[in-house]
């Protein structure tokens, strides 16, 4: 099995689902500022989520995963962002109107079609992420599309959604969240699975991150805009890979999610081959062994080890909410007839035990390291090959069969051991629909079984709300050009895309358009201002993003009464980042008038300039000259006249 | 047009007439194409009756809903339709003849729910059979036994429903349960624990009223937990009174068994709303158990002989008092006939000079008059200042700490019994289950400040 793949040949699918917060005031459903970000707490509550049953009795696969679970959830409050919404203490206020706009713009924008009347669903998540156990979420535009590349990506669906906490630590069945950032409002764009290849995926982040710039009202820094990514192959499950937090990562994780999902149909035509068709087809078998083991080579099976652990963390009074119930516990779990699956290739790099491993971490709340051992990569300290021998005698495990060992709180060794067996059920059938949590690595974990759109159903604490006609008018009037637009224009002005790209990021764009919209400035020259020169000075530590406005403006207009100027311009942003006053920065720079006799200054500069050196060749000494009248001219008389009143002064005397 | 019938249930004018004329109904499984050429496929819902008369609601495959302008509709046509059928299917309770018999009484509400997904509705869960599906943890507890007396929002709830709900309590214990759980709205919870407290007297076992602050089908919800503390107390607590059994603080931490003469709901959301007033609570309970707080109550004894009795007389009312009232408000009342009047007074029991005259009058025609405290803690003490010893001569009997609302529903039990003016006075000045105590302990009234530095430390080193 090799880690290179023809994506086309194993029929490639991945689509996004762009999160971008935005800049508001306040957050969507309550009355708290948005974008205050603490890291302290006054206060804290301690929750549990449950599931609810649906009609026909069963758990959504989800719920049921978080439910096994049993975690501990507490919640850390600021009162700077945080209110009895926050709390699900009080429901929820009016939502926030200007959010719903700029929801809209970025739907215009997209080219989708704005929905009538605007239904908030909740959407469960029992992890704790969000306190009431769901989040508040309503689709606000349908059926849009971009271009890219030669063709167009659909746009599904764009909705508006609260925000979820910050997760601060996750240890065995506690897990702890911050709400600063709860409730915050964001757009989540979604595309149609049109993409075909992992650079393609990068790109399209890319591409619609532009698209929320544009609109201008987009909060940016980290965070501020997260993506999931969904991939499926030909015959495999969609594989949603969340919170993906920058544009470069995407590429490795998408190539190794269809690795490991062509390697999974791999695994699932070996287990056939074997006869084993049907979840009762899977033997796993699990025995308690703690005391048969308690004199261990092996660290992880002795209870003082564990207990030593438990030990060092008691001093936090809530470290005990982290503890499964039940005595410390070594648990055998034979697989039978499973041989040789344990090591099966998934992800590059990686195999079928990593995929046991995540279960046995999510839901078994089993988060030492390493999560389990097993036979196929026993540690080799002394002894340790002739324990495990008289494990498989005790456990009758013949050559066909794997072995794994787990320890920890009793109940959750044989949560764990369930679910080991659950895996292997769904290996029967190829790729499970999964979450997977990125790592730094490009490689993914498991975080939760993928929410169906069975988890949704309506909040019927808020009132539907109308979305007239007038009002996608008013925002259409108003609304910024897409970034394609904007590509095509400053192209056609041979302005290269990069710097095209950097202007729309960064919002230099903005200022572009408003100084040559306001001050008549040359589109290609005002370009390469903002794009290349103003990069520089800001790198050097010049405060140029301080500059307002109306300085911007004050500027440019100068710049077309004295073109000069324009070669001063470095001294003078520097001068204006500092004080506001254009004509004091001129005034303090020397550049407040006009020097109108250039020939006769350059006819001065050249009896008195002391040059001795009759060496100087012609194109030196221009060069010298030009060098010397600068320094005195710059900014207030253009380079180009300085030269030319030059050139023809130096033929005059030759 | 009943529900039951109505294939466009819901849906009123404009909209209602277009999609009659594209004959479509509830349930469809429809694709609508509008007219800037979006397509939408999804089951058509039931419209809300306070919602417009111009959007059609579908819920998409993908889950969401929308609302479609009828007016943007270029073509809907019905590719299916499945009738939502609300019936859950049962899972028996599981009955251990070990186990106290509990029986639950349901009034509305729903104190454990399923959801629909395809239609997004919430349905009740109520059956044991329910019960247990949703909470299984209850099977551990007790044999459960449920019965519906009514379903109504609990701020419609009045004299009507406290009569069946005492008698069904009756029947109840009489019939052999362990422990009554009462399923309630938390609008008007306190209210109903304080008349039932008048109506059931002498329990041999406990009387638990239960809700939750945040509906059941939250994930979040209180419901359970608050249900599973109540059937524990019912079934194996050894208070035998009418009580509350709510949460203690709005973690997951801990209930309250509140006393239901003295509890009352302190906050319009926050789960730890109701509050034991000008008292401590009876009792913590907590998956392991109970923690007494309060040594003084009704222990548990099946020798004793419950008495229900629901006389009442519903002629009376709550006069909150404020600074201008004019004495035509008295004179209102009591020209529109009603009998008992209790008064939430000003500090320690106060109304204003222009109101005695009137009062005066309405004494003398037979209402009569008490007077309660609008501060809910501390005593009417009408004797302190001159305006209170006033009103004691005109007639205005104090009833030192009981709650406006405990007042209220004591006032309109007591009549039921008895017009005679001194009867009626003595009755309610004697107290049947603490709703008049005679002294208030220094803990009784702790409104914690936030913002104090001492305050807000406490409350980040404890669980809120």
């Amino acid at each position: 099995m090799t880690d290179s793949l023809d994506y086309k040949k194993i029929g490639l699918r991945v689509g996004l689902e762009v999160h971008q917060q935005l800049d508001t005031h306040r957050k969507l459903f309550c009355h708290c500022p948005a974008g205050v970000y603490t890291s302290s707490h006054d206060g804290s509550v301690l929750r549990h989520m449950r599931p609810t049953l649906s009609e026909l009795g069963e758990y959504d696969g989800t719920a049921l995963m978080e439910f096994k679970t049993k975690k501990n959830v507490v919640y850390l409050l600021h009162k700077s962002n945080t209110c009895t919404y926050e709390m699900d203490d009080t429901p929820p206020f009016p939502i926030n109107q200007e959010a719903i706009d700029i929801a809209i713009e970025q739907c215009l924008m997209l080219g989708c079609d704005i929905v009538d009347e605007v239904h908030i669903a909740r959407k469960q998540y029992l992890d704790g992420s969000i306190p009431t156990g769901f989040q508040r979420t309503a689709i606000v535009g349908v059926e849009g599309s971009i271009p890219f590349r030669e063709r167009r990506i659909s746009i599904t669906q764009i909705s508006v959604e609260e925000d979820s906490c910050r997760e601060i630590s996750d240890c065995g069945h506690l897990i702890v969240w911050r709400t600063d950032r709860l409730g915050m409002p964001l757009i989540e764009t979604v595309t149609g699975p049109d993409l075909r290849t992992p650079e393609e995926v990068e790109e399209a982040i890319l591409c619609i991150g532009r698209v929320c710039r544009s609109t201008g009202h987009v909060r940016v820094g980290m965070g501020a805009s997260r993506q999931d990514v969904n991939v499926s192959v030909a015959g495999g499950r969609r594989v949603e890979i969340k919170g993906v937090a920058k544009a470069g990562l995407a590429p490795a994780l998408v190539h190794g999610e269809a690795v490991r999902q062509v390697n999974l149909l791999k695994l699932r035509d070996e287990l056939r081959g074997r006869g084993l068709c049907d979840a009762e087809d899977i033997h796993v078998e699990h025995e308690d062994v703690t005391n048969l083991v308690a004199d261990s080579q092996v660290d992880h099976f002795r209870a003082t080890n564990w207990q030593s652990q438990r030990a060092t963390r008691a001093a936090d009074p809530r470290s005990e909410l982290e503890h499964g119930r039940g005595e410390f516990c070594v648990r055998a779990v034979v697989l039978r007839g499973l041989a040789r699956t344990l090591s099966w290739p998934t992800q590059p790099g990686l195999t079928f035990a990593h995929e046991l491993q995540g279960r046995v971490r999510v839901i078994a709340c089993l988060d030492q390291q390493p999560t389990f051992i097993h036979d196929a990569k026993w540690p080799d300290c002394e002894g340790a090959q002739q324990e495990l021998e008289r494990l498989r005698d005790h456990l009758d495990c013949g050559g066909d069969d794997a072995l794994i060992m787990i320890w920890g709180a009793a109940d959750d060794t044989v949560t764990a051991a369930k679910e080991i067996r659950l895996r292997y059920v769904d290996a029967l059938d190829g790729v499970p629909n999964e979450t997977r949590q990125p790592k730094k690595d490009g490689s993914t974990d498991f975080e939760r079984i993928l929410p169906g759109p069975d988890r949704m159903y309506p909040d019927t604490d808020s009132p539907p709300q109308a979305v007239t006609r007038n009002r996608v008018k008013r925002l259409q009037d108003t609304l910024p050009e897409p970034p394609w637009e904007r590509e095509e224009r400053y192209g056609d002005v041979g302005i290269p895309l990069p710097t095209i790209h950097f202007l729309i990021r960064r919002g230099g764009a903005r200022l572009v358009d408003l100084v040559v919209d306001n001050c008549g400035s040359d589109l290609a020259w005002t370009c390469y201002f903002f794009g290349e020169r103003l990069k520089g000075l800001r790198r050097s530590g010049v405060p140029v993003d301080q500059i307002s406005d109306a300085g911007w403006l004050a500027l440019f207009n100068r710049f077309s009464r004295q073109p000069a100027l324009r070669d001063a311009w470095k001294e003078i942003v520097s001068g204006l980042a500092e004080s506001p006053d254009i004509d004091t920065v001129l005034a303090d720079l020397g550049l407040n008038d006009r020097f109108d006799d250039v020939p006769e200054g350059v006819r001065s500069a050249i009896e008195t300039e002391p040059f001795q050196q009759p060496a100087y060749d012609d194109g030196q000494l221009n060069r010298f000259l030009m060098g010397c009248l600068m320094s005195g001219l710059r900014g207030l008389v253009p380079a180009v006249e300085v030269a030319s009143a030059l050139s023809s002064e130096l033929e005059a005397r030759t | 047009m009943s529900d039951a019938k109505d294939p466009l249930k819901g849906y009123r004018g404009h909209a209602r007439s277009r999609l009659e004329r594209w004959g479509m109904r509830v349930w469809g499984d429809v694709r609508v194409r509008n007219t800037a050429g979006s397509t939408f496929e999804g089951v058509i819902l039931p419209r809300g009756e306070t919602f417009d008369d111009l959007h059609l609601v579908l819920k998409l495959k993908t889950g969401y809903n929308v609302g479609i302008h009828v007016d943007r509709i270029e073509s809907i046509e019905e590719l299916g339709f499945k009738e939502a059928v609300y019936k859950i299917p049962e899972k028996a309770f599981p009955v251990t003849p070990d186990l106290p018999n509990v029986t639950l009484l349901g009034t509305g509400g729903t104190i454990a729910s399923r959801l629909d997904y395809r239609t997004g509705a919430v349905i009740p869960a109520f059956t044991p059979g329910e019960l247990y599906g949703a909470v299984p943890e209850l099977a551990e507890l007790c044999n459960l036994t449920t019965k519906k007396i009514f379903g109504v929002f609990s701020e419609n709830m009045s004299w009507a429903e406290y009569v069946p709900l005492a008698e069904a309590v009756g029947e109840a214990i009489d019939g052999g349960a362990d422990g009554i759980v009462i399923g309630h709205g938390t609008d008007t919870m306190g209210h109903t624990a304080s008349v039932l407290s008048f109506m059931v007297q002498n329990s041999p076992v406990p009387v638990v009223i239960v809700g939750s602050q945040r509906s059941s089908d939250r994930p979040s919800s209180d419901a359970a937990l608050n249900l599973i503390h109540a059937v524990s107390a019912a079934a194996s607590g050894d208070i035998a009174e009418v009580q509350i059994c709510m949460f203690g603080p709005t973690s997951d931490r801990y209930g309250l068994l509140h006393r239901g003469t003295r509890c009352r709901k302190m906050h319009s959301s926050y789960r730890s709303t109701f509050r034991t007033i000008g008292d401590v609570p009876l009792s913590v309970v907590d998956r392991d158990g109970f923690t007494a707080i309060n040594p003084d109550y009704l222990p548990r004894d099946h020798s004793r002989n419950v008495r229900i009795d629901t006389r009442h007389d519903d002629r009376v009312t709550i006069l909150y008092y404020y600074p201008g009232m004019k004495p035509d408000v008295v004179d209102a009342l009591v020209e529109k006939g009603y009998r008992g009047i209790v008064i939430a007074g000003t500090g320690l029991g106060h109304v204003n000079k222009p109101l005695f005259p009137a009062l005066k009058r309405a004494i003398d025609q037979g209402v009569h008059v008490v007077m309660t405290v609008q501060t809910l803690w501390g005593f009417a003490q009408m004797y302190v200042y001159d305006t209170g010893r006033d009103l004691l001569d005109v007639g205005v009997v104090p009833l030192d700490n009981m709650l406006p609302e405990t007042a209220l529903m004591k006032l309109g039990w007591v009549l039921g019994h008895t017009h005679e003016h001194d009867e009626v006075m003595a009755m309610m000045r004697n107290p049947i289950s603490h709703e008049i105590t005679e002294r208030e302990p220094h803990n009784g009234y702790l409104i914690l400040q936030g913002g104090l530095p001492e305050v807000d430390e406490f409350i980040t080193d404890h669980w809120k």
